[in-house]
């Protein structure tokens, strides 16, 4: 007997008890159903849940697989054993060495998001009793895309059982939910562990590790590993070129590097018409328009070079979009078709609102180097607010109408 | 219970659980949330709590018939003030490093909701012995979630319990924290206190279903 009717044999045995909603997931997870609908009008539909989520995965991949080279790369660069890779297609970067480290470091990130994440999932549809919903599909690869990459594997853990029940579970589950669960793991992370969520150690492996050596005595350098967003704040030069930034061969959380790649994936959601376009355009825009606006002030010379703001305020604005995370905020967290905005007006004013709001925290707080996740927590906070007012405004809109026309 | 009659002692038991002033009927949340991140501090504000609810319901309860009904609130903001006075300054006699923490807490039991609750809820309209157990029991049940709060924060947020170091020492490394643990920072932040007692609601009413409204 095939695996197929084997798992179709264990599901018809289990049907109707308390563990039937596990075993119907496994089924239908690896293969199509035997059973059909056959009354009343039914949809056929090759997009569903499942399919949307394994798209969101499938425009993800290159970025986790970057990311497994780009931490081998930083690791193996901090140490000195390579020399730079000067650019994308270097021949320092895409070794097998870098590769087998960066596996060696993400993959169990990737493992314990899952196997903590699906687990609760599983938990909570037999508890329930209903399906097992595909949620955290899409949630359990954005988590591990947007750590610092020496993140111990509790941590991640107790993040993600707390991420799945109090962002999402207790809402009513998938589709229920009010935040993004992903971001919300990763603000639980930030707040719970500061240490090993910023500052300058953590975004390089290996770097936490010598500085505990040293601390032990032993007479070895340092390795620093600040992000451009870091050094920005702190005044100090930056060593990165464009193209690095672009390609994404600086330290950073895992996934978040390549803007290269996440506008590759960006562009994949686009054109499968699961990402909306006007989030993304609109956040960038936001994010362009606060550029501008802080840009404006330093010209102004309404600031001077002393302020600790200047660094950044002072960074030409198109430029914030390839440093920090802001466009994979923009193209895999905010177009969270939850907790978006739903209506077309309100993603416009949704998205503009992360964009600003994100580049104002980021530039203003020097505590919080990256705002792009408590923006869009924000602003997912508002998202039914925008659209209430969005929908009254439109009710609003045809009732003149109807008076014009009777009057 | 001999010293009790049922309906007495369903007074002080019944805010313990059924109808906690925290969890049920969502009073003195504010200062559950404020002053929670360690267990020391939770008790000496049950206890302060326990004190002024105690009294005051008695005295409001004695004064019920000869307040008027229009300036009720005045007088009993006056009678928790001069109960807070009393506390603040027990306080800064015999523990004067806690109180250094509480001060701003304690001035704030004047506008502890569950105080004005009793009071307008109950020492209104009832006896004093009556008002008495009321204010105990409440007082009992803020302070039993206050504890049970300030417990899980203190243990996961510091490693403590009553300052007493449980888990080993962080910068020693020893116990737990020779093997990776580290303390949960966001355990001392006000939003983890309302996340605790949102799970703590969310227990109690998986347990006794009559108490989910609509």
């Amino acid at each position: 007997m095939s695996l197929k009717s084997n798992l179709h044999t264990i599901k018809e045995k289990y049907k109707g008890t308390k563990m039937a909603p596990a075993f119907n997931a496994l089924h239908t997870f690896l293969y199509l159903p035997n059973e059909t609908t056959h009354n009343g009008t039914h949809i056929k539909a090759a997009d569903d849940l499942k399919r949307t989520m394994n798209t969101v995965i499938m425009a993800m991949v290159p970025c986790l697989i970057f990311g497994m080279f780009n931490a081998g790369y930083q690791h193996h660069l901090a140490l000195g054993v390579i020399d730079s890779a000067q650019g994308f297609l270097g021949a320092s970067f895409w070794t097998w060495d870098n590769l087998v480290i960066g596996m060696w470091k993400v993959l169990p990130l990737v493992v314990v998001s899952y196997g903590v994440g699906l687990a609760i999932e599983f938990l909570f549809a037999v508890i329930k009793g209903h399906e097992v919903e595909e949620g955290y599909l899409v949630t359990g690869m954005l988590v591990p895309l947007i750590v610092p990459i020496d993140l111990p594997l509790w941590m991640l853990a107790v993040a993600v059982a707390f991420g799945v029940v109090i962002g999402k579970e207790v809402f009513g589950g998938t589709g229920m939910n009010i935040l993004n669960p992903a971001l919300t793991i990763r603000a639980f992370l930030f707040f719970a562990y500061p240490t090993w969520m910023s500052g300058d150690k953590v975004w390089v492996h290996g770097a936490v590790e010598r500085d505990q050596a040293i601390a032990a005595g032993q007479n070895l350098d340092a390795i620093s590993g600040e992000t451009i967003l870091g050094s920005y704040a702190q005044g100090q030069e930056i060593v990165y070129s464009y193209a690095d930034m672009f390609f994404g061969i600086i330290p950073g959380s895992i996934g978040e590097t390549s803007k290269l790649l996440i506008i590759l994936g960006g562009l994949f959601l686009i054109f499968t018409k699961i990402g909306s376009w006007r989030i993304i355009l609109s956040t960038l825009v936001g994010a362009l328009s606060m550029g501008l606006i802080f840009n404006g002030v330093v010209d102004a010379g309404w600031i001077t070079s002393s302020s600790k703001f200047f660094g950044l305020m002072s960074v030409p604005f198109w430029q914030h979009l390839i440093i920090g995370s802001i466009l994979f905020g923009a193209v895999f967290m905010a177009t969270d078709p939850v907790t978006a905005a739903q209506t077309n007006k309100g993603k416009w004013i949704y998205g503009f609102l992360i964009g600003f709001i994100s580049i104002m925290i980021r530039v203003f707080n020097p505590a919080y180097p990256e705002g792009v996740f408590l923006a869009i927590l924000l602003m997912n906070v508002f998202a039914p607010t925008i659209d209430h007012y969005v929908v009254q405004g439109n009710v609003k809109k045809r009732m003149k109408r109807i008076k014009v026309k009777t009057a | 219970m001999g010293l009790l009659s049922k309906k007495d002692a369903k007074l002080i038991t019944d805010p313990l659980a059924d109808n906690n002033p925290i969890t049920i009927q969502v009073l003195g949340i504010c200062s559950a949330l404020a002053i929670t991140a360690e267990l020391k501090a939770s008790l000496v504000m049950g206890i302060a709590v326990l004190f002024v609810l105690g009294i005051g319901n008695v005295v409001i309860s004695l004064m019920r018939n000869i307040i008027p009904s229009k300036i009720r609130i005045i007088v009993q903001l006056i009678v928790v003030a001069s109960l807070v006075i009393i506390v603040d300054q027990v306080l800064k006699a015999y523990a004067y490093e806690l109180s250094k923490t509480l001060s701003v807490f304690v001035g704030l039991i004047i506008t502890n909701c569950i105080i004005m609750g009793r009071f307008e809820a109950f020492a209104l309209g009832n006896g004093p012995w009556k008002a008495f157990l009321d204010g105990i029991g409440n007082a009992l049940g803020y302070a039993l979630i206050l504890l049970v709060v300030g417990f899980f924060r203190e243990l996961l947020g510091s490693g403590t319990l009553f300052g007493i170091p449980v888990l080993g020492d962080p910068i020693e490394k020893t116990g737990l924290y020779s093997i990776g643990y580290e303390n949960n920072g966001f355990m001392l932040m006000p939003p983890m206190a309302l996340i605790i007692v949102g799970l703590i609601i969310w227990v109690q009413r998986s347990r006794n279903t009559t108490l989910i409204e609509d």
